[in-house]
């Protein structure tokens, strides 16, 4: 079995679960007490009214009926329409999604370029001064909750030493970039205009190292562990003994094979930073995705609740995907081992 | 003859069983001269039990017990911490220390209860995927797949979405996730053991599967699941204390760490001890938890999925 054939294998197994977490959030949506046409009309409707509405909606069929019906809209691109915003499910999403992402995306580099050579170095200076710090830094950070750190952060950096802001994703002067992919970073650059791009930037520090904290701890100890681990192997033992040079040692023969270990973890990390995102978007104003779920499961708006979880679980799908064929690329074990177990 | 052979036989397992015991107190002794080496697992489980102890306590050690609850004292709103009050006073003038100590309850108990439902139900379903195999194992497993791919809080957030918003609900949300978590960790185990020469001799004897689930695989699980709960019980804390930041768990007047920091967050920052201290019980817990769980890592010397 080839690798191309595991990593279709993956894609079918991806979906699989993408429509086990669909029908998992429809029935426990179809749950919701209250009824979505009596919401949807306000208390001073008939009862006509609402029934009329409740066919149109076509929730008078029976359950399975009802999710065959949406998931055909979902493939056509219709998700629904939000009770909140009057709007289709799928248009709020676009609208909010890049937000999310953006804040997301930083502080996943956030946690690759620090997490990662920290652990590195932890790793190989093992039960040095550097790795005794780096592992208490890394515990304290694992054990701050994301609005913690936000709101921590807001009260340092915003209030007190005053060089960040507290809210938003631009100042309330400054004038959105021309939206070509939604993300303000990407946008202002596009434009070129260094200035918005810099209070963007500015903006989206502090949330997103409040999304960042935990996933920097997490990589911080795995890539540790993962190097001290290579470093004990027998094929190291045997570098040493033929005299080559520690640098050499630890390019070459060192690097590649630690990788794989906070690779695979980095997948788990960007989910746990959506989850992240959900309290970090709240404490910040950020107007994100997470946001507007929150208020959704709030108003128990079904469809917009539906439609962000599964935008989530899309997401965390797609990344998964990505890791596993990096993975693949980097640790050619990966590739051998998953061939010949199946 | 035949009642003497019944009496060696009683002997023979009454001896057993004292050895038995004598090697579970050496091992207790083994594992408690270890941990006292080392400083990390010391300092988290001090933590711990301070916190434990505290909240246990919470109505003899707090200087104001009644202002966990419905209490307004006007005159002393927003009081800065200081001699009287040390965390100082909130909104509606109740002490904010007595009501983190009273906060530090309620975090304790989504703990056991999240992992008093969960852990059983994981580690049995994990038992059972695992040992028979088959249809069984893969639908198990597959269904865990399904509820680990959401983030744990956003999952609890649209499973408690179904229900009004109480701390009772949240602690039901979360623990219809947290399963998942003991169930992969005891899956896997349970595959690596049952291939073990000592589960092959007892399949041999005819031995029922009951049996060998729980004498000969649980309990070489034991000391991995203990360290994945000690590790969960600060990430299920800080899922609580999330849902209760958004307003999806505790409601005030009950004093809930994270309700506490959302609303003390509306009067940054001119009165930052009702974020601050809050803030710090929290992540001290947490952190307690933690070096407590990695601590106990070490000594028992696991390894396992998500630990």
């Amino acid at each position: 079995m080839k690798f191309t054939d595991y990593l279709l294998g993956r894609l079918f197994y991806s979906i699989f679960v993408l429509i086990g977490l669909s029908i998992l959030i429809f029935v426990i949506a179809r749950m919701l007490p209250g009824d979505p046409a009596r919401l949807a009309l306000g208390p001073f409707a008939s009862g006509v009214q609402v029934a009329k509405l409740r066919h149109e909606m076509g929730m008078d069929k029976p359950i399975y009926l009802q999710y065959v019906d949406y998931i055909k809209g979902v493939l056509k691109g219709d998700m629904g329409k939000s009770f909140q915003t009057r709007r289709n499910v799928a248009l709020d999403i676009q609208h909010f999604l890049p937000a999310t992402l953006e804040l997301v995306g930083i502080s996943i580099i956030w946690v690759i370029i620090i997490g990662i050579p920290f652990g590195l170095l932890a790793g190989r200076y093992k039960d040095s001064w550097f790795d005794n710090v780096s592992r208490l830094v890394a515990f304290i950070g694992v054990a701050i909750p994301p609005f913690v750190a936000g709101l921590l952060g807001q009260l340092i950096f915003s209030y007190g030493l005053g060089i960040l802001p507290t809210t938003g994703r631009l100042s309330l002067l400054t004038v959105p970039p021309p939206e070509r992919t939604g993300f303000y970073l990407i946008d202002s650059l596009l434009a070129g205009n260094l200035e918005t791009f810099w209070d963007a930037f500015v903006h989206i520090l502090l949330p997103s190292f409040s999304v960042a904290l935990i996933g920097i701890g997490q990589i911080t100890r795995i890539t540790r562990s993962s190097v001290s681990d290579v470093l004990s192997k027998d094929y190291i033992q045997f570098c040493k003994t033929l005299g080559i040079p520690n640098r050499l040692i630890t390019f070459k023969y060192m690097l590649r094979p630690s990788f794989t270990a906070p690779l695979t973890i980095i997948g788990l990390t960007f989910a746990s930073e959506l989850g992240n995102a959900f309290l970090v978007e709240q404490v910040f104003g950020w107007p994100g995705m997470a946001k507007y779920g929150i208020r959704a499961i709030l108003r128990k708006d079904f469809n917009a609740v539906m439609g962000v979880v599964m935008v989530i679980g899309l997401a965390f799908v797609i990344v998964n995907l990505i890791v596993d064929l990096v993975s693949g690329f980097i640790d050619p074990r990966i590739r051998l081992k998953e061939s010949s177990n199946e | 003859m035949s009642s003497k052979v019944n009496g060696d036989l009683e002997q023979k397992e009454l001896k057993v069983t004292s050895t038995k015991w004598m090697e579970l107190k050496n091992r207790i002794g083994r594992g408690w001269f270890r941990f006292r080496k080392n400083p990390i697992s010391l300092v988290g489980g001090g933590m711990v039990l301070l916190v434990i102890i505290l909240a246990v306590f919470a109505p003899y050690v707090t200087p104001f017990p009644t202002h966990a609850g419905k209490v307004t004292n006007f005159e002393k709103i927003f009081q800065p911490p200081g001699k009287e009050h040390w965390f100082g006073t909130d909104e509606v003038g109740r002490d904010v220390f007595s009501r983190v100590i009273f906060g530090y309850r309620i975090s304790l108990l989504m703990a056991l209860v999240v992992l008093g439902i969960s852990v059983p139900f994981g580690v049995a379903l994990g038992l059972i995927a695992g040992y028979v195999g088959g249809i069984v194992e893969t639908i198990i497993m597959r269904i865990t797949d399904v509820f680990l791919s959401l983030p744990a809080l956003v999952m609890a957030l649209a499973i408690g979405a179904a229900f009004t918003p109480t701390i009772g609900k949240a602690m039901l949300a979360v623990s219809a996730i947290w399963w998942t978590w003991h169930c992969r960790l005891v899956h896997s185990l349970t595959r690596s053991i049952k291939t073990e020469d000592f589960v092959l001799a007892s399949q041999i004897c005819g031995d029922s599967p009951l049996r060998i689930i729980f004498k000969d695989i649980l309990p070489n699980c034991a000391s991995a699941i203990l360290v994945k709960i000690t590790l969960d019980a600060g990430f299920v804390i800080l899922v609580g204390a999330g849902l209760s930041f958004l307003g999806l768990g505790v409601q005030p007047p009950k004093p809930g760490l994270g309700t506490m920091i959302a609303y003390g967050a509306a009067h940054l920052p001119t009165q930052w001890w009702l974020t601050v201290f809050p803030s710090l019980a929290i992540f001290f817990l947490i952190f307690g938890f933690n070096l407590l769980g990695d601590g106990l890592r070490d000594m028992l010397d696991v390894e396992g999925e998500g630990i």
